[in-house]
Formats: structure tokens, sequence, C-alpha cells
């Protein structure tokens, strides 16, 4: 399919997913258009990063469906699921680069996989994407010599070195400090209209995520609870999405961890002395 | 990836060890510079009784060892145990009315069988057969027939 | 009692099922086997950090084993006046068990820990679903090449156990304790078998090598992602596998030296 395709590359209906016996998803639906950014947001454990996990195989669903670019994920087989990932991008958390291996080689790495490249080009590709987040200076450091910025450049450096169709970012700016903060949001928005690509950020970070997002999910309590462009989503009159975007301590989620009255329970424990 | 030059020779000098130290124990350890010997013979003795004797135990001549015992079957015609043994091709000489016994190396040992030559012209070769032959003495028997002996002396006074 | 019963039934489950995760793991181990003969330059990284970075502990503990028999075979042999032994005795007992089993409970310790703590840690950091998600198999990238690694090493480094310690017997017997040196070598190659001894060494240390080899692999896929779990999965990976190679070192032993 090609990239002018009006169909989303990403769409998902109904989907359920359980941890043990804890529901996680309790029927989404979720689109992901081509060609835009989208962040999928909402409060820590509510499941972000399984969502992508979803999108990418790693974890099959109950029930549901999830569709990437007209291929039905949790329905292919091992050898079509990593045709599959090849074509798709991750940013993890932590990075997650090959702690045995130099910048040069991490980048080089889903390369040398899938790719039977003579070392000239292949050396060319890997400076060219490493050009393109600012490391190609930092070619010959460990991944230990790296900051956390630094790692999650170069790990996001090889992520598009196979050219992907889309990119999923999981918690990008989570733990950064603010000028790293900047070069990734700087980065994630220019490569995503520099490759072409269509990026889903999954992210709490209200602020940056905001500024580079063409549409905006809200999830919470495993289900959608809001959906708009940023703008809509500012305006938007649920007291949930303006609780979240503004940060507010006490509100549809309450302050408390849901619990037996106040009142009550420390009256339980004079009477429990008295006794 | 770095230092793969010197993994390699890490790698070959390992891979070489472990090879020698293989070759070591077959040829210096084991008896396998005795056993190399498919360019040997093969000869069959009739024997009454094999007592403890196995297949692969040695076959010596004035102590040296000349070959194994390669199979052990039964004739159940003659009731007795038909001994193949292999014979290195090194001693191809061996007169053909040598003599086979069954010996004890020790008074615990394992059994092996023992040749003594004779002094025909004629040579053992592939498919021969030893005509003189005397079993393994079996410990119990010998003890029997001392007991037995002892007791028709007290009888006999 | 109930509750007794339950917890009773919920570890068999759970022992059952760990059991069902490792085989499943052994034949995906074996499916990958060919893709590393393709690469071999994975596998010769391995051969490095599983053989030869346990070559040192082999040597040293080799000579010093075969020095023991010495010594001892020579003190309990001389009583009987039966000194000349002293080279079946050594190489007897190193060639059928002690090579074989010694090697493979020095392995757990030295390689199979550190298979157990690499793989658990790539786990916690993610590496693997990492991989997972830039479509490599791990267990293709990562693991088979180790597996298969601890598969050949394993004989080889028993291999050499046995005659550096064969060298440590005779330096005690011959160059200490006046043993006749023709007598030692030459009792010794009367004795020893090629087919029974060294052969089923040999078949030993292989199968050492498959069982410790995949018990560090799985425990390390398997372990908890947090240092605490990386650390478990290290410490029953050394007392898993020595426990199995001591039990298989019986079955084994019975199976090859109980019908001669």
């Amino acid at each position: 399919m090609s990239q002018h395709d009006a169909s989303p590359l990403v769409e998902i209906r109904g989907l359920r997913f359980a941890r043990g016996n804890r529901l996680i998803f309790d029927g989404i639906d979720l689109d992901i258009p081509r060609g835009k950014i989208t962040a999928i947001m909402g409060p820590s454990g509510t499941g972000k990063t399984t969502l992508l996990k979803l999108i990418g195989g790693q974890l099959r669903p109950l029930e549901g469906t999830i569709r990437v670019d007209g291929e039905e994920v949790p329905r292919l087989s091992r050898v079509q699921l990593y045709e599959l990932r090849k074509r798709m991008g991750f940013l993890f958390q932590s990075g997650a680069l090959l702690t045995d291996l130099d910048v040069y080689e991490n980048v080089a790495f889903p390369l040398r996989e899938h790719t039977n490249l003579p070392e000239p080009m292949l050396r060319d590709l890997v400076l060219m994407k490493l050009q393109a987040v600012g490391l190609r200076g930092a070619r010959h450091l460990m991944p230990s010599e790296l900051s956390g910025g630094m790692a999650r450049r170069v790990a996001l450096a090889r992520a598009i070195a196979l050219d992907p169709m889309m990119m999923m970012y999981d918690e990008p700016f989570t733990g950064q400090d603010p000028i790293s903060m900047g070069v990734l949001v700087k980065l994630i928005r220019t490569l995503n209209d520099a490759l072409g690509l269509s990026s889903i950020v999954v992210s709490h970070d209200v602020g940056e995520t905001v500024a580079i997002s063409d549409y905006i999910y809200l999830l919470s309590g495993g289900k959608v609870v809001g959906q708009g462009t940023p703008d809509e989503l500012g305006r938007s009159d649920s007291a949930w999405a303006q609780q979240f975007l503004r940060g507010l301590p006490d509100g549809p989620v309450p302050f408390h961890y849901s619990a037996d009255d106040y009142a009550e329970d420390l009256l339980l424990g004079t009477e429990a002395g008295r006794g | 990836m770095m230092h793969s030059r010197s993994v390699e020779i890490w790698v070959g000098l390992f891979v070489a060890a472990g090879l020698a130290a293989l070759f070591m124990l077959a040829m210096q350890v084991s008896n396998l510079s005795m056993l190399n010997d498919d360019a040997g013979y093969d000869v069959t003795a009739r024997f009454e009784n094999i007592g403890g004797l196995k297949v692969r135990s040695p076959v010596t001549m004035a102590g040296v060892r000349v070959g194994r015992v390669s199979h052990i079957g039964f004739d159940p015609q003659s009731f007795e145990a038909v001994v193949t043994l292999h014979i290195s091709s090194a001693y191809d000489g061996l007169p053909g009315d040598t003599s086979a016994n069954i010996f004890t190396a020790g008074l615990l040992g394992e059994q092996y069988v023992g040749l003594e030559p004779g002094g025909e012209e004629e040579v053992l070769r592939q498919g021969s057969e030893i005509m003189l032959t005397q079993s393994a003495l079996v410990l119990e028997q010998l003890i029997g027939q001392f007991l037995f002996s002892k007791g028709a002396e007290g009888e006999a006074k | 009692m109930l509750n007794a019963l339950q917890q009773l039934g919920r570890t068999a489950l759970g022992f059952f099922e760990r059991l069902g995760r490792g085989h499943i793991l052994f034949y995906y181990l074996l499916l990958g086997i060919p893709s590393v003969l393709v690469r071999p330059r994975l596998l010769l990284q391995q051969l490095f950090s599983v053989g030869v970075l346990s070559l040192l502990i082999i040597l040293v503990s080799g000579f010093f084993v075969g020095m023991v028999l010495g010594l001892q075979g020579y003190n309990t042999l001389v009583d009987f006046g039966a000194e000349e032994s002293l080279g079946t005795v050594v190489a007897l007992t190193l060639v059928r068990e002690l090579g074989p089993v010694v090697t493979a409970l020095l392995f757990a310790g030295r390689a199979g820990s550190a298979l157990t703590a690499e793989i658990g840690l790539m786990k916690a950091t993610e590496q693997l679903s990492g991989m997972e998600m830039m479509a490599v198999d791990p267990i293709k990238r990562v693991m088979a090449p180790r597996f298969l690694a601890g598969f050949i090493s394993m004989p080889l480094l028993a291999a050499i156990f046995s005659a550096v310690g064969v060298i440590g017997g005779y330096f005690v017997g011959v160059g200490l304790l006046g043993v006749d040196e023709g007598a030692y070598w030459s009792q010794m190659q009367a004795k020893v078998d090629l087919h029974d001894d060294i052969y089923n060494g040999v078949i030993k240390s292989l199968v050492f090598g498959v069982v410790v080899t995949w018990i560090a692999i799985f425990e390390g896929n398997d372990a908890v992602p947090t240092s605490e779990g990386v650390s478990r999965a290290t410490t029953r990976t050394v007392v898993h596998s020595s426990l199995a190679v001591l039990g298989l070192d019986f079955i084994l032993t019975a199976l090859m030296f109980g019908d001669n």
C-alpha cells in the first residue's frame, strides 16, 4: 500500500487485553493516520506501553482486531510478523542498546542482520543515520559511556536504520533534562516530516507531547476517554481531559486511592485499641 | 568485533589444545595404539570354559600384547565357547600349532588369552583355528577339587 | 489443610510449567543451530567467552586434581605393592569420572553463571525485547550461538582436564614418588580402553555440555527482569546444573559401565 492511501496505518477495533485477572484494555478503538504524529496519553499504569507491544505483536489481545498497514497483527505467523517488524521502528524507554557493541555497531546491527550491504555502503548509511540524530562524532563510544538522552538518540538512529514506515516512541521524554527533551521533540518532528513516517508517541509529559502531536488519544481505565487535535482537546469540556492536560491534583481521577471512609477507618483503630 | 583477530587466535588455540588433549588421551593413555589394527587377522579357538573372558580382553604371547578377543560365541552342537581372537598384522608369523590358554592376571585380576608358540612351519592366518586350548581355571572348581582330594586322603587313612 | 494442598498443587503446576517452557526453549535452540552455522563469527565469539575464558580454571584444577590422585592413589596402592598401577588408577578416574564431572561443575560455575547473568541482564535492559522489535530472533541471534559453543567446548575442556590431570599424576607419581615411568604409561595403556573409557567419557561431557548450557540459557531467559531476579537466576543455574550433572552422571555411568 502506498503512503497516499487514505486508510489509517494502524486500525484498532474492540481491543480487550488482560494481564492476569486485571483487565487493562476494555474495548478500545483507535486509528493512527499515515504521515502524522499521534500521541497516546494517559496516567501511569494505563497500559500505554502495553498498547505499543500489542501493535508490535509482542503481546496478543484477548479480543479485538489490530491492523497494521492492512495486516492483522495477532493472526500473523512468526515469519510474517518479523517481516512486518522490519517496517516498524520502536524506541524503547531505556533505549535497549546492545551493551556489548559500540554506537556504530548498534546502528549497524539491523542492517547487518537484515541486509547484505557491502561494508562501504553500510558505513555511509550508518553515518547518515547518526548524522540525523547529531551523534556522528560519538560513533566509537560504548553505550555505557552515553548519557540517557544520547542513548535514546542512538536508539532512534538504530530504529530508523531500515527506513521504517512507522515509529513508535515509548515515553521518549521521561527522565530527560530540558535540553535533551528539546532535542528529542525536534528530532521526532523532523524525522516524521523528512522521512514521511507515521509516528505514535506514548507519553504522559503533557507539554512536549501536545507541542508535537497532530492528534491525541487520552486513555484511562482501559478506555479511550478523549480524542482530538491538541486544540480540540484543550477546548473540550471533559472534566477528565482538563484534569489531565492541566495536571490538577484532584478531579475525576481522585487524589485518594479508593478506600473505606476515612473517619470510620480511624475509629476502627480506636475501637480495636479499647477492645 | 574490535579484537576479532586475537579472539580468532585464542579460539584456535583452545580448539587445538582440546583436540590435542583428546589425541593424547587416545594415543598415550588408552590402548588405541595397540588396538588400531584392523589390518590384522582373526583366528578362532574353542574352549570348554572361558571363565570371565570378555570381548576386548587382551591376547598376549610371551607377555606381550599381540591382539584382543573380538567375539565370543557358543557352539550349540559341541557345547563349547568359540572365541575369535584378533591378532595384529605385525604378528603374522605365529606357528599353526600355537596353543591358547586362558589365564588370570594375578590372583583376582582380569582374564586374558595367552598364546604359546608351537613348532610347525605352517602359520596361522585369517580363519585358522587354534586346536590346542586350555580352559580357564575357575577358582571355585580348584578349591572344590582341593577340598575333595583332602577329604579323600582323610578317608583313606 | 486445604490451603496446604492448594499450595502443593500450585508449586507442582509451577514446576511443570517451567519444565515445559524449558523444553520449548530447548526445541527452539535446536532449531536455531543451522542459522548459527551460517554465521560462524557469532559462534567464534561465544567459543571465546565460553571456552577460552574457562581454560585457565580447567588447566589449574585439572593439574591439581591429577596430583592429588597421584598422591592418594600411590599411598593406597603401595600397601598392596601395586604402585605400578598408579597410571591406571589416575587415568581411569579422570577419563571416566572426574574429567567430565568436575569440568561440568567448574563450567557451570564459570561459564554457566556468566551466561545466565548476561542473558538475564539483556532481558532486564530490554535488549532481547529490542531485538525482537528489530525483527531479530534473540533465540537465534543470542542464545543458539551460546548453546552450540557450550556443546562444543565441554568435551574439549574435559579432555584438556583429563590430559592435564594425567600429567599431574605423572608429575607426582613418577617425578616425586619414584614410580617407574614405563610402568606408569604402559599399565595405563593396558587398562584404559579407547571405546569403553574415552568414548564414554566424551559422550558424558557432551551430555553435560548440553544440559549445563541449556539450564544456564533457560534461567537467564526466564529470569525476573530485575537485579534481584537475575542474581537468583544465576544461583539457580549453578545449583540446578550441578545437581543435574551429578544425577545424570550416575544414570550415564549405570548405562555405559553397568553391563560389563
